[in-house]
């Protein structure tokens, strides 16, 4: 369920994530990540508030942030599908993969369905070179990916 | 007596439906009201017989595999508890060509052990490095790492021993061990396979690095596309803390060692040490100009060995076996064992743990089966993205970083992707440059243009557009990118493309010419 929040609540929970962290050395990254956990996004509220906690200015926490393709500026799907697009992948036919995830979901990489159902990401190894081509979903991963798999695949993105 | 089953709970075991197997066979000893204990082991590493499911006999293990869910109820009809006979019977587990013909120093107890085990990881050998190191002078542990003739696994190939002299002989008040865990070439997996599968063995040999060099302190820095290592690695931290591995004591001892993982963000330059660093430290993972090097300015601008996970996890054997046992494997002036990783399009995918010295063909065609389309492989790409493409006319080039190096090409991370006759190498090389133009951190303007450039330049070669002009000036980009750029990104690049070019010239023929010759 997505749900809208406050621009107060986020920064009141910001602040909460960014306190439990701020200790560790080089603690940006855990940050970042436990932002994007929370929200599904590193809001803009959020990126004041660390330049603030880490003595940082507000342009070098977002030269951070989008120098990461994990991190979004703005929600993604409820489901992200990630292709991996490498050399191995290439080998068993990722192409044709690729284009077939695109035809079945309507959309190109980078893009998220219009019912916000799925986010189309391409991943450069997900280290399952050996049962290629592979994919990940939501953390899910699945390899030798074929049509049936597919399937499974697009089923449990309906859910 | 209780029987004990194994079903990996590797990544891409997991991939292949593992997680359903174990719960079907939880489901049929549960209706069978049977006493078998299932333990999620770690992989094998041979992955067209994946899931793997093992039993443990009074003869040794016997291997089940490619076990589906479906297989299950009659898995448990044919007494395979007892290891009996079934279709999907491999025999004992040992005894699997695959397994058998490997030398297993690094990778001995992956798959094989619970990974969350201490009992299982003492059982198998496991703190007997750790237990000499401690009572050693760090000036003697370094010794051993440098007599063992141990060069960096991530790729560059770096003496260890000399990097941890550097970092053990530099003054500062805080030293620390970065593991280098961001493995992003392509055909590559050991380092995901020992933090899933022997995580203990990773902390061990930074614990021995730490003692070695007076680092106090130690990072793992791996990649946001492995959740299940970061799960497994980061539950091993805890329990090795809680064991008296990690802490203010180790092992009982006067040296203090700690550690935690942290995670990357897809960026694949990262990997490279100075922009791990940087990443690190909550930075952009923009390259850094050397020197000064990182074990002098590392992390936070102090001393630090920067390590790769292969490097790291083969020490505790080193130190428990002795530098001499290690040395022994091998050719050259590469010493020891290799994991070598087989994938892309082969019959027989996965880790093969070897000395040093085996030639191309030998592991492509006899241990790797050929491919898994059945057609013939026509090219291997050793290296993940920046190593070069070998046609079979090199196949006889043996595993060593200096063979490949003196035909143009480099072990890296010793991943090999195979290819079958379908593959086109002028859109391989393609990619390569359109992968550093991606991944570039826009440090140097060889590798933040030139890859552009690159990309473009291919395109014009493969529209008929003034070819050969063309593939004159992609050799000269491929040129100034490599003795140019900052680091590896840019400057191997050229590696697969130039492979590419000169290996396969009659993929680089432009599409209309194609249709013309139809």
């Amino acid at each position: 369920m997505t749900m809208r929040i406050s621009a107060d609540e986020i920064t009141q929970r910001s602040h909460d994530i960014i306190r439990d962290l701020k200790h560790l050395e080089g603690p940006m990254l855990p940050i970042l990540h436990a932002l994007q956990a929370e929200f599904g996004h590193v809001p803009n509220e959020a990126k004041r508030i660390i330049a603030d906690e880490l003595n940082l200015s507000r342009a070098e926490v977002h030269g951070v942030v989008t120098f990461y393709p994990d991190f979004r500026d703005h929600r993604g799907g409820r489901h992200v599908l990630k292709i991996c697009r490498a050399e191995a992948c290439q080998s068993m036919g990722g192409d044709t993969l690729a284009d077939r995830v695109r035809q079945l979901l309507g959309i190109d990489f980078h893009q998220t369905t219009a019912d916000d159902a799925v986010t189309l990401e391409p991943v450069y190894c997900l280290g399952l070179c050996a049962c290629a081509p592979a994919a990940m979903l939501d953390g899910e991963v699945y390899g030798r990916v074929d049509e049936h798999c597919l399937s499974e695949i697009v089923g449990e993105i309906g859910r | 007596m209780t029987v004990t089953v194994f079903v990996p709970r590797d990544a891409a075991s997991l991939a292949l439906g593992a997680e359903k197997v174990a719960t079907a066979i939880a489901g049929e000893i549960a209706a069978r009201g049977l006493d078998v204990k299932i333990v999620r082991n770690g992989s094998r590493g041979m992955f067209w017989l994946e899931p793997l499911v093992e039993v443990r006999t009074d003869h040794g293990r016997m291997a089940y595999g490619p076990v589906k869910p479906r297989d299950v109820p009659s898995l448990f009809n044919a007494g395979f508890l007892s290891g009996n006979d079934h279709p999907l019977c491999l025999g004992l587990t040992k005894e699997i060509p695959f397994l058998r013909q490997q030398t297993r120093l690094t990778f001995s107890r992956c798959g094989v052990t619970d990974p969350l085990s201490i009992d299982d990881y003492r059982h198998y050998q496991g703190l007997k490095g750790l237990e000499k190191a401690v009572a050693m002078a760090p000036a003697e542990i370094v010794q051993e790492v440098t007599d063992s003739g141990l060069r960096g696994r991530g790729g560059a190939g770096f003496p260890t021993g000399i990097k941890w002299k550097t970092v053990m002989e530099a003054a500062g008040p805080q030293k620390y061990i970065v593991c280098n865990a961001d493995e992003g070439d392509s055909a590559t997996f050991a380092d995901r396979m020992i933090m899933e599968g022997d995580p203990f063995v990773l902390i061990e040999g930074m614990v021995i690095a730490g003692i070695a060099t007076g680092a106090t302190r130690g990072y793992i820095y791996t990649r946001s596309e492995y959740p299940h290592a970061i799960a497994t690695m980061g539950r091993a931290i805890k329990i090795a803390r809680a064991a008296g591995i990690l802490g203010p004591s180790v092992l009982g001892s006067d040296h203090a060692f700690d550690m935690e993982i942290r995670s990357g963000a897809g960026a694949y330059v990262c990997g490279e040490e100075t922009s791990l660093l940087n990443s690190l430290e909550g930075k952009r993972g923009i390259v850094r100009a050397k020197p000064p090097l990182p074990a002098l300015q590392g992390f936070l601008g102090r001393p630090t060995v920067v390590n790769n996970v292969i490097s790291l996890a083969s020490i505790p054997v080193i130190m428990h076996r002795g530098a001499a046992f290690y040395r022994d494997f091998g050719m050259g002036r590469s010493r020891g064992t290799i994991p070598i990783q087989i994938a892309g399009n082969v019959k027989y995918g996965g880790l093969f743990e070897t000395a040093f010295g085996l030639s191309l063909g030998e592991i492509v065609d006899h241990i790797g089966g050929g491919t898994a389309t059945g057609r013939p492989v026509k090219a291997v790409q050793v290296g993940g993205p920046l190593g070069a493409y070998f046609p079979r006319e090199l196949f006889d080039t043996p595993f060593d970083y200096e063979a490949f190096a003196a035909r143009d090409g480099l072990i890296g991370h010793a991943g090999i992707a195979v290819f079958d006759d379908t593959a086109n190498l002028m859109k391989q090389a393609r990619f390569a440059m359109e992968f550093c133009a991606i991944e570039s951190c826009g440090k140097c303007t060889p590798c933040r243009i030139g890859s552009t450039r690159g990309v473009e330049t291919v395109d014009k070669i493969m529209a008929g557009i003034e070819p050969e002009k063309n593939k004159a000036l992609l050799a000269d980009l491929c040129n100034t990118m490599k003795f140019g750029s900052l680091c590896a990104l840019g400057g191997f690049t050229p590696y697969p493309v130039m492979s590419a070019m000169t290996h396969f010239p009659k993929d680089f023929v432009s599409a209309p010419l194609i249709e013309a010759a139809e």
